[in-house]
Formats: structure tokens, sequence, C-alpha cells
């Protein structure tokens, strides 16, 4: 089933941690194992911040082979190696749990490359590569993945978020949303839904140099925006595309640095409520998502079908 | 399946262009004989007084606690019930076989006032998917926005939105008459089977795909036909109708319903026959 949720602040900062831990929550029966957030928080734009994971969490459930720490650290030593070779210079690191680390890079070059080279080891997936974007997944609902990451402090202008039954592919990080848009710095995809014609857009892609990380059909989305993206087309109008390009039932979630958008399948298969005011943008699979955040009566509504909505902050 | 013959006297629905068929198998007959009294015997139901009125603050229920609390309040007789704090929750004010004032100040979640016979019901808010699903009578008014499949498979009452509504809506319905003061999404009235559907705005694409019977009335545009789906000529029987209804839900009232269009079912996608199962097996 899935449960997806996102939210924008028009012109102002808030705690996008809380409020998406809280929306996630309440979406906790659409499935929880596992959980991600998409967190555009506010920071200098400066330097790149990379999320990655050197192994899988293999906690009870997980559908993941257990390895020993040693693995990770040594998976670690290559991309430490990887980036100095790279000319990436790491200005801060850390090491939340033994498979996830985050680390703050100066780097100016192509980021497919970059990607490319750090992502050649094997067990090594970069979650999110942005200078305003982090991506924290993992399995579990959406307390405890806030809670083992310390994400509830996390103020920024945007986020969004997935709550995963996992119906087609692992209980594993590689399989959770939210998806980043490799090789695009600061987009990330959530998607609730099926995508029918995943193998046959997976091979064009592939043979167009688009790499895949799982075998989860949402992250076609994430390759095939990011792909449009890449050949010159705006955010909004890859989703538009996207609603004839992609064959299924899906609603889905797409931001970027300074933008979020919502685009729903043509038979309207998959729910969706939204809010929308001048300075804030609140939507969900259920509608409980956004009374966690705004408790009194307010004005939401469905998207129809074919809909494609893009925000800017 | 039940015997199908085309009637020679017409009545004033089946002139509509309601339905043309007239059930004659053995299973209607079984079924809907008045004379067995326990075909009408309801479970659970109570002696209520509309003038007897309370409020309930449903903030820190989930759905089973504050079912339990309306059927409680109904058994005290209670006629006239507020329900306060709804909060988008699920599955309120759900299975009420009973005479009822229920007014929800708020929005619900998914599948309110579900599978209900009887009560009549003003929400104050939006709700979501899958409102009034099965209901077999009463009267159910939303004053917002509705999410998709509102009204599915409903098989009598009236279903009034005054705003818009989502995707699917009346899809399956057998009866009842759903009206939407707003636009409608995509395949609304989507294997509908009887019943009346009602829009004033616009409605999306594939509007009464697969439609085996029944009525739908549509004040703006329309998306395109759904398979089978045709348009069929405004009656001034269709139109008194019209106005009356829209002045009973309190929605519309000064609408121009000379203008509406109506579709009905092009029957092709039609494919009785005329054979009991029973029969049917024997045959073969």
């Amino acid at each position: 089933m899935c449960g997806i949720a996102g939210l924008i602040h028009r012109g102002n900062t808030s705690n996008v941690g809380f409020e998406l831990q809280g929306m996630l929550q309440a979406l906790k029966h659409r499935g929880e194992d596992s959980t991600g957030y998409a967190l555009y928080g506010k920071t200098d734009g400066q330097n790149f911040i990379m999320r990655f994971k050197v192994g899988e969490n293999v906690a009870e459930g997980s559908s993941s082979v257990k390895e020993d720490v040693s693995v990770y650290d040594e998976r670690k030593k290559i991309v430490d190696s990887y980036l100095s070779k790279l000319g990436a210079k790491v200005i801060k690191e850390d090491r939340i749990l033994p498979y996830s680390l985050r680390y703050e890079i100066q780097y100016d070059k192509d980021l497919m490359e970059f990607s490319q080279k750090i992502e050649s080891v094997e067990g090594v997936e970069i979650l999110s590569m942005g200078k305003s974007l982090e991506v924290i997944k993992d399995l579990g609902n959406a307390e405890v993945v806030c809670n083992r990451y310390n994400l509830d402090k996390v103020v920024g202008t945007h986020a969004i978020g997935h709550a995963r039954m996992a119906t087609e592919s692992g209980v594993d990080i590689k399989s959770a949303h939210p998806f980043w848009g490799y090789p695009f710095s600061d987009v990330s995809v959530v998607h609730n839904g099926q995508l029918t014609n995943y193998w046959n857009n997976r091979r064009v892609l592939e043979n167009k140099g688009m790499r895949f990380m799982s075998e989860c059909d949402s992250e076609l989305i994430a390759v095939y925006l990011a792909e449009k993206m890449r050949n010159g087309a705006t955010l909004e109008e890859g989703m538009k595309e996207s609603l004839v390009g992609l064959d299924g039932v899906f609603t889905y979630f797409v931001a970027t640095k300074d933008s979020l958008g919502m685009a729903k399948d043509t038979m309207a298969a998959k729910p969706l409520v939204l809010y929308e005011s001048d300075d804030l943008v609140a939507m969900g699979s259920e509608e409980i998502a956004i009374r966690s955040i705004l408790p009194q009566e307010i004005e939401t509504y469905d998207p129809f079908d074919g809909e494609v909505k893009v925000w800017q902050i | 399946m039940a015997n199908l013959k085309t009637s020679e006297k017409k009545s004033k629905a089946q002139s509509m262009g309601l339905h043309t068929e007239v059930l004659t198998g053995k299973t209607q007959q079984k079924f809907f004989n008045p004379d067995e009294a326990e075909n009408f015997y309801y479970f659970g139901t109570y002696d209520v007084d509309f003038n007897k009125r309370t409020e309930i603050d449903v903030k820190n229920m989930d759905c089973r606690e504050a079912n339990k609390k309306i059927d409680e309040l109904m058994k005290d007789g209670y006629g006239t019930i507020v329900i306060k704090n709804p909060q988008g929750k699920h599955s309120l004010g759900v299975g009420i076989l009973n005479k009822l004032n229920l007014i929800f100040e708020g929005s619900l979640g998914y599948f309110g006032c579900g599978s209900m016979d009887g009560p009549i019901v003003r929400i104050n808010g939006r709700v979501g998917w899958s409102c009034a699903e099965n209901m077999m009578a009463g009267k159910v008014v939303i004053e917002k926005n509705a999410g998709s499949c509102f009204g599915a498979a409903i098989r009598g009452g009236d279903l009034i939105c005054k705003g818009s509504v989502g995707a699917r809506t009346g899809i399956d319905q057998k009866g009842g008459t759903i009206i939407i003061g707003g636009d409608a999404g995509a395949f609304t009235g989507f294997m509908m089977q009887r019943g009346r559907i009602i829009i004033l705005g616009d409605v999306g694409i594939n509007l009464g795909d697969s439609m085996y019977d029944g009525t739908i009335f549509v004040g703006g545009k329309i998306g395109s036909f759904g398979s089978d789906a045709v348009e069929a000529e405004l009656t001034d029987s269709d139109q008194d109708w019209l106005k009356r209804k829209l002045k009973v839900a309190e929605i519309g009232e000064n609408f121009d319903v000379s203008k509406m269009t109506k579709v009905v079912a092009g029957k092709k996608l039609w494919n009785y026959d005329a054979l009991e199962p029973t029969e049917k097996k024997g045959a073969i």
C-alpha cells in the first residue's frame, strides 16, 4: 500500500524533520517496513552533503544478508581514498550508524563521474547528494527512523517522505524511498503505486548510461525524471511527460532544491489529499497526515487524474 | 442471474431512462417476498428522539470507540448527535441502521458513514475516499470536497457534496442519488447499475464507463464518454425532477437544468442470458 507525505514552507523555514515525522507516523498503518525522509535543510549552500551507506540494516525483518562491521570499515576506507582521487575534500564526517554515513564535501566537478566512482565500491550506495537535500531512510516506522537519526531538530524549507509496505522488492534500505534523482544534485522522489512498464523503461535508461541501485519500480521515476532533466526538460515538463511514459497507477512527489511537485496518474487510482495556502503546502496519502501538523479545520481536496503541480519555496 | 424481459408498458422511471429491464428471476422472488417478515428485521435498531441532543468529542478516540459511543447514545434514545473534532479519522459513523440526525463538525477520512441505512448526516468539512459506501437509505450532506469513490455501490438515499469530488464517483452504484455541486473526476459512474448522479460542474474522462443502467446528468463540460455511455434526450420530466431534487438538496437551486447533458447506457455491452444459473447448468 505505502504512504507518502510532503510539505513546503513558502518564504519561510520550519522544523521540517519534526513535521514530516508526524505526517509519516500518521500513515504508519500503510506500511512500516521502512521509512524514508528527504529533508531540504537550511544550509549555506557552499558544500555538498553526501548521505551514503556502506551496508544494510540487518535487523529483524530485513531481507539483507548479515555482514561484519569490519566489511563496512573496509568499504569506508575505499570510499575515502576514491574521494581523494576525485579531488573531493571532506569537510565534516559523521558516522551515524555502522552502515550509515554523512559527509560534507567540497567538490566542483561532474556528479555522474563522482557517483559512478563511489558506487563502484561493492555495497556502497549514495542515498543523496546535494547542497540542501539529505535522504535518510532505514527499516522501521517514522518515529523509529526519526529517533535513530535525530531528525526531529532538522530545520528547512521543504521535505518529502515515505512509509513503505514492501510488496515487489526486499525489505532493505536500497529499496526504501525516497530515491535520489541520480546524478542530479538535490533531486528526490517518493512514490505510491505500481509501475507496469518498469523493465522496459529501465532497459532503455540503462542503455543511456543511467544507474539503478534496486529492483524497486519506484526508483524508475527518479531515474526517468533525471534523464529528462539531463536532456534539458524542466522538472514540470519531465513530470508531465511521465504521465505518458510511465504506465501503471501512481501518485508521486518530487522535490528539488527550491521546489516541490506532485503528479497523479491518468486513472487517479492512488490517493492524495492536498492542502494549499500562501505560506504552506502539505499533502499526503490520507488527510490524517496533514492533520498531524494542522489539527484545525482546513480546506483540503483530492487532485484530479493526470494532474501535475509544482510549488516553489 | 435473474431472468430479464422487456416490459411493454413503461413506468415513469423507465421512461426517464433510469432502467429498462424487469427482473423476474427466482432469486428476486426469493429475497424480496414481502410476506416474509424476517426480511425486514433489523438487528440493533433503537427508538430515538430527535429532540434529545448531545455532543461527543472524538479527538482522543479511535474509530471503534467513537462508533461504539454513537451506538450507546442511540441506545439511550438520543436522536441528534454532534461529533466534534473528527480530524480526518477513518470509518466514523459506519453501519448505523437507525433513524438519527448525525452532525460532524469537521472532516472525515476514508469510508465515513459507510453501510448505513436511515440516518441524516451533515458533515461540515470534507470527506476522504469511499464516503457512504454501500449506503441503503438516508441522506448525507458534505459541505466541502470529497475524495475518490464517493458513494461507491450505494443502494439508495441521497448523497450530496457541495464541493468537488475525486475519481470513480458512484462506482458500482445500485440506486439512490448522488449530487455534486462542483466538479467530478475521471470514471464517474463507472459500472453503475442503477440510480442517478447529478454533477453541476465539469466531469473528467471516461464518464459512465461500462455503465449498465442508471442516469448521469452533467451541468458542465465532459472530459470524454466512457465505453457504452451515450447522450440521451433531456426530457421535461427529467428537468422537473432535477429542479425538485436540487431544491431539496439545498444545492444549485437556481441552476439552469435545461442545459444539462443526460448520459445513459448505450446497452451495447449488455450480455444477458435468459436462464437461471441452475437452468443454465442443466442446459450445458
